[in-house]
């Protein structure tokens, strides 16, 4: 039994260290609301559970009975939901606390943080930089010290993103792991709940509580939660492979010596390494830019003003109603999606893009079995072409905004659980280092990453 | 006009499943709650929500798959159809394009004009009912009730197969007869648990070529099925003779009116870019469970009717009369497993059961086995026919049993000779004429003398014994 007095204590102090990053603008939640609602949910926190004390900041696209979920969008300004995600529940059933709502861009739907209509999340090392998105946030907070943990989604990187520019450790698993219900959709069939920690184990503890089944989800495995492994010796009998795609000739000259070295250090642990072939990866981002922009057409359709959020009237006719309310509501990169998924799916087009595209991704996931098969573990890649870029950089360009995802896009299409992990700086700006692992198979990700994350020099210059 | 046109009409059917709860969610799929009551975070569309199917309505809908002779799909795709409308909270209905359900069935109707006909069942696939717009609720302003949200349906569409309104109604009501029978839906076209929508074209006599159709909806009752498509089959024809050309649309038949106006092109069908829904896995249906719902259905109307011709010796009418609805079929067997000789039992259920049905909302108010004894007594002797049918009656209203009712009536026939003879007697005694000319040969004088009898005898007398003992007596 934990003494009340303590609890609040601790309430106070998890509120503390989230208020005291505001500089970031990280947490969407209004400090007081955030004190008051820590006060009473350390109080109400179940004292068995594993996660017990242990605070936690939610992506704003996650629902939450506690604050609003907003999804960094004005079309959701305000909007509380009536039921709180699955993934949350079980973090509140295993004494978690719920530390705030995290910025992100809206809907999901970008990799900076900076098309959030609550402003841009400025990276914890260089305010001039961008924390990576969608989940920056998140990652901002964790690399703030702020929470020890927080939940992020991902529907072509966006926890592994954020995570490599900020220096922490993010994970996604594979598809059906986590429930998605309380998700707010983006891409259906790409979209997972990840975790961004401070250390693997901090993931992955948080990642083992909100998996399993969830018969209110139909997409999502009906599987026991995710086994923690224990930290291993060595990594002999691994054999991973690095897929040569992921290692063009004009990569950052940094980021390659940071994965070099964590090469070596991964055959210094005694794992087999050798190079492979992934033939589809080009095609990836042109891919997700068509699977996921169609899916978040259709997604994103409830957003009308009929029934909740702000509605911008002003209109007699309903048709009016949702041009005005979706033409002001959504920001400029929602809407070129929604543009671009609407034209992908009309007939006409449908054949050319989207049956194209599906057809594209079965081959990228082929990619992955066929050297799934031939006796590799799990890979090992870079997780971003370059560290944190600079705001604004990349606003007027979206696709080299897009390309940003290249090397993270590839686990989404195919389902498979990824990782990134800090295996070093460049003039003092981390990066990160992503393992591919096979579906379902999390814990031998989990083990590599121990081992790596033991000997890695992650805040050293590469 | 319309010797010289051939009329082509296909129709598409939803039926909604009679299931307790929706198709993607726990709410209740009931008719007629308060607005908007019936509702939770996944059918009201709701950030985070995801649908997760009905079993039940997989079962219903396989079955009515079944019933209508399709070919069930191991897999099959549920897909969005994305409009926007404020009745469709997500802005999609989950339904199916590409690969639906079932394809490729048939129907066996009675056609008015063509005898036994069969309609082609293209496809029958499932999806979610959209909620309600009530237009006239709040003056100038639309009101929606959700509660219609998510409820289950399956579409039944078949091919151009009708040649003229009266056989395309012939084949809705047979349909309507087998998912009813099969406990499939309710099919009440004023609750909108069935409706319809027709494509209508028309063509010169002999042309095989279809002519440009067009879709005729809002028909809401099946009384305006018929007309609706009467109407619009005149204005293609009366077009078409003065020279005009049929535009493909949509039609909305106005039953006020009895005028079909086309569709404002504002509110025309778009693109409603079909796409696999990514919530929902394919549908995948094991073999067994399948086969399970073949062993679930019932005997259908068709093969029923057969039966009771060849089991009963009914005529081919009576029979279609008596397997029209499950219930009274049911009922009729088990009048006849009662004991009751099956014409009887046929004669009784067509004309007091019916009857008597048809004024009390279709209850079936004396049970099938009053309904044997009552025919065994009139069988018998102990009950003449119109005393069975007051008989029938105070059952019907006050229940029991037929003969205590018949005795406490006072209707139970005598058949005691000793007492019939007294007033045989006395007839014969008071009517000296009349048995002077039967004796010379006027016979048929018979008849009066057994009215005559049954008048002294308030109608109790056995009729038969009572003519055996005239006869014996005007002999002698």
């Amino acid at each position: 039994m934990s003494d009340p007095s303590e609890s609040l204590a601790s309430a106070k102090a998890v509120a503390d260290r989230v208020i005291k990053a505001k500089r970031l603008n990280a947490c969407l939640t209004p400090p007081k609301e955030l004190r008051a609602s820590l006060a009473q949910q350390a109080q109400a926190a179940h004292h068995s559970g594993v996660l017990y004390g242990m605070p936690v900041a939610v992506k704003d696209n996650i629902c939450t009975l506690e604050f609003t979920t907003s999804c960094g969008s004005k079309i959701l300004g305000g909007f509380r939901s009536p039921f709180e995600a699955t993934a949350v529940a079980r973090l509140k059933a295993a004494g978690a606390l719920i530390a705030g709502k995290t910025n992100c861009d809206e809907f999901g739907m970008g990799s900076s943080t900076e098309h959030s209509a609550y402003g841009r999340t400025v990276h914890p090392t260089d305010k001039a930089r961008v924390p990576g998105g969608s989940s920056g946030g998140s990652a901002a907070l964790v690399a703030a010290g702020a929470v020890p943990a927080a939940l992020g989604s991902e529907t072509g990187g966006s926890v592994r993103q954020p995570a490599s520019l900020c220096g922490v450790v993010g994970i996604k698993p594979t598809y059906g792991r986590v429930s998605r219900y309380g998700l707010v959709a983006f891409g259906s069939s790409l979209d997972q709940i990840g975790v961004l920690g401070r250390s693997v184990h901090d993931a992955a503890r948080v990642l083992s509580v909100i998996s399993g089944r969830d018969p209110r989800d139909a997409t999502c495995e009906d599987r026991d939660p995710l086994r923690l492994p224990t930290v291993p010796e060595s990594l002999q009998g691994f054999v991973i492979g690095i897929p040569k795609e992921y290692f063009p000739p004009d990569l950052d000259p940094g980021v390659r010596r940071a994965c070099d070295r964590a090469i070596r250090l991964l055959r210094e642990l005694g794992a087999a390494v050798r190079e492979v072939s992934l033939p589809h990866t080009a095609h990836a981002v042109p891919t997700y830019y068509i699977v996921a922009p169609a899916e978040a057409s259709s997604n994103l359709a409830r957003y009308d003003g009929a029934r909740y959020g702000p509605r911008f009237d002003g209109s007699a006719d309903v048709r009016s109603l949702y041009r005005r309310t979706r033409g002001e509501g959504f920001g400029p990169e929602v809407r070129r999606r929604i543009l671009v998924g609407t034209y992908v799916l009309s007939s006409g087009y449908y054949d050319a893009y989207y049956r194209k595209a599906q057809q594209m991704r079965a081959l990228i996931a082929q990619d992955f079995r066929h050297v799934f098969d031939r006796g590799v573990d799990l890979l090992f890649t870079p997780t971003t072409p370059t560290p944190a870029f600079k705001a604004g950089e990349k606003l007027s360009d979206p696709v080299a905004m897009y390309l940003s995802d290249i090397f993270t896009v590839t686990a989404n299409l195919a389902g498979l659980p990824a990782l990134s992990l800090p295996i070093g700086r460049i003039k003092g700006l981390p990066i990160g280092g992503q393992f591919l692992g096979q579906a379902f198979l999390e814990d031998e990700m989990l083990e590599a990453a121990y081992a790596l994350e033991r000997v890695v020099p992650a805040t050293e210059e590469a | 006009m319309s010797a010289a046109w051939e009329t082509v009409i296909g129709l598409e059917t939803h039926v909604q499943l009679r299931t307790a709860s929706k198709m993607f969610c726990g709410c209740s799929a009931a008719f007629g709650a308060p607005p908007n009551t019936n509702v939770c975070p996944v059918c009201l569309g709701l950030p985070g929500s995801l649908p997760v199917p009905n079993e039940q309505a997989m079962k219903l809908a396989v079955r009515a798959a079944l019933a209508l002779g399709c070919t069930v799909h191991a897999r099959s795709i549920l897909a969005r159809k994305n409009y926007f409308y404020p009745d469709l909270p997500k802005g999609y209905q989950i339904s199916q394009f590409e690969s639906p359900l079932a394809t490729d069935g048939s129907v066996s109707y009675l056609s008015p004009d063509r005898g036994v006909a069969t309609a082609t069942i293209a496809r029958l696939h499932v999806e979610e009912d959209a909620g309600k717009s009530l237009h006239d609720r709040v003056p100038k302003q639309t009101a929606v009730d959700l509660n219609r949200c998510g409820v289950p349906l399956v579409e039944i569409v078949t091919g151009p197969d009708f040649r003229s309104p009266r056989e395309a109604r012939a084949y809705l009501l047979t349909l309507k007869q087998v998912l009813e029978y099969a406990g499939i839906s309710d099919c009440d076209m004023e609750k909108g648990s069935l409706r319809v929508d027709a494509n209508v074209s028309v063509r010169r006599a002999g042309e095989t070529a279809l002519g440009t159709k067009t879709e005729v909806k809002n028909i809401n009752s099946f009384a305006y099925v018929e007309k609706a498509l009467t109407v619009e089959r005149d204005r293609q024809i009366t077009l078409l003779e003065s020279g005009g050309v049929v535009v493909q649309q949509t039609m909305l038949f106005d039953s006020k009116s009895n005028e079909v106006r086309a569709q404002r092109l504002k509110e025309e069908s778009h693109d409603y870019r079909y796409f696999p829904d990514p919530d929902l896995p394919p549908l995948v249906l094991q073999p067994d469970f399948i086969a399970e719902q073949q062993t679930q259905l019932p005997e259908l109307p068709a093969r029923k009717r057969e039966r009771f011709v060849a089991d009963y010796a009914l005529g081919v009418s009576d029979a279609a009369v008596l397997t029209a609805e499950r219930a009274v079929a049911d009922y009729y067997e088990q009048v006849v497993h009662a004991g009751a000789e099956p014409k009887a039992a046929a004669n009784w259920v067509m004309t007091e059961v019916l009857g008597d049905a048809k004024d009390h909302g279709d209850h079936l108010r004396v049970p099938a086995g009053g309904l044997a004894q009552l025919i065994a007594l009139v069988k018998g002797g102990t009950l003449s026919h119109q005393a069975a049918k007051r008989v029938f009656s105070e059952v019907a209203e006050r229940g029991g049993d037929p003969r205590t009712v018949a005795e406490a009536l006072g209707l139970v026939q005598v058949g005691d000779t000793g007492v019939l003879a007294g007033w045989v007697n006395d007839v014969l005694g008071a009517h000296g004429v009349e048995v002077g000319r039967y004796r010379q040969g006027e016979t048929k004088l018979i008849q009066f003398f057994v009215g005559q009898v049954m008048k002294a005898s308030r109608g109790k007398a056995d009729p038969k014994l009572t003519q055996r003992l005239l006869e014996e007596r005007l002999a002698g």
